[in-house]
């Protein structure tokens, strides 16, 4: 079996994923552990790409680099506490958490290795790009169509409402009541 | 051509490292860090699933979306209240946040 380009760019794009998010969930620094997080939700971008999936990338890059990143270094700027570098980054369980994340993840292989063995799905399906679905123009009327996602769709604004209204009250001083 | 299997293994490693961040570490920040990671994993299985079995309809990228949106709303929830405790208590270290407890 002789290794395509674009299994190469998968590999390298998983491998900057995997190994930022090893930083992130071990550097006792926050602030690099957040710019590590930023390196990871660019490869998953990445790999939005390689999946046909241009639009939600964007929005990846928009919503996760551009502003849950921001909104994880400003918490942290604003708990000065939290950038000292002395203390172990892990509480009393983390062997717990080794044991736990190593099974998990022993269960998960043997699931997708017996469900979906290397051989099947060898690559995407192969459609012309007139029926893949993955346009904004297929994405925004699935969004708003009345047998699709209308539903859904206005649930999250309210949710994101209630999100927004929730984190302004919960974060404003006491006594600026 | 990059098999399925790939791309859910990716998956599952991402989902694994979020877990073991949300177990295990002591600040309440990096868990919020850590749950975004496992979120994006979601993601990805979401997205290579629509890819490879369901390309002529669009319900894999428009769950993504919302997976999405929900991710941005319990980061903004999450902040504030890791602001909030830190004004009160001067820490946000999440094994001493145990006024429940007593």
């Amino acid at each position: 079996m002789t290794i395509t380009i674009q299994q190469v760019v998968f590999i390298i794009i998983s491998a900057i994923t995997l190994i930022s998010a090893w930083i992130v969930v071990t550097d006792r620094n926050l602030f690099h552990a957040a710019i590590a997080l930023m390196a990871s939700f660019a490869g998953v971008a990445g790999l939005y790409i390689l999946l046909d999936a241009g639009f939600l990338a964007a929005s990846q890059l928009l919503v996760y680099i551009g502003a849950i990143s921001i909104l994880i270094i400003f918490a942290i700027m604003m708990t000065r506490r939290l950038m000292q570098t002395t203390e172990s980054p892990y509480n009393s369980q983390w062997r717990w958490g080794i044991l736990g994340a190593l099974l998990a993840f022993i269960l998960l292989a043997v699931l997708i290795f017996q469900t979906w063995p290397a051989d099947t799905f060898a690559g995407p399906a192969i459609v012309s790009p007139a029926t893949l679905r993955g346009s904004v123009t297929d994405l925004g009327e699935a969004l708003v169509s009345v047998d699709q996602f209308v539903l859904p769709f206005e649930v999250a604004s309210v949710l994101l409402l209630a999100a927004l209204v929730g984190a302004i009250v919960i974060a404003r001083p006491e006594d600026s009541q | 051509m990059i098999p399925l299997s790939w791309y859910l293994i990716v998956a599952a490693l991402l989902f694994c490292l979020g877990l073991f961040g949300v177990i295990s570490r002591r600040n309440a920040v990096a868990i919020l860090m850590s749950v975004e990671l496992m979120l994006n994993a979601v993601n990805i299985n979401l997205v290579a699933f629509w890819r490879y079995l369901a390309p002529e309809e669009s319900t894999g990228l428009a769950w993504a979306i919302f997976v999405l949106t929900v991710a941005a709303a319990e980061a903004a929830v999450g902040l504030a209240l890791i602001i909030s405790i830190y004004r009160q208590r001067d820490s946000v270290v999440a094994e001493e946040l145990d006024t429940l407890k007593y």
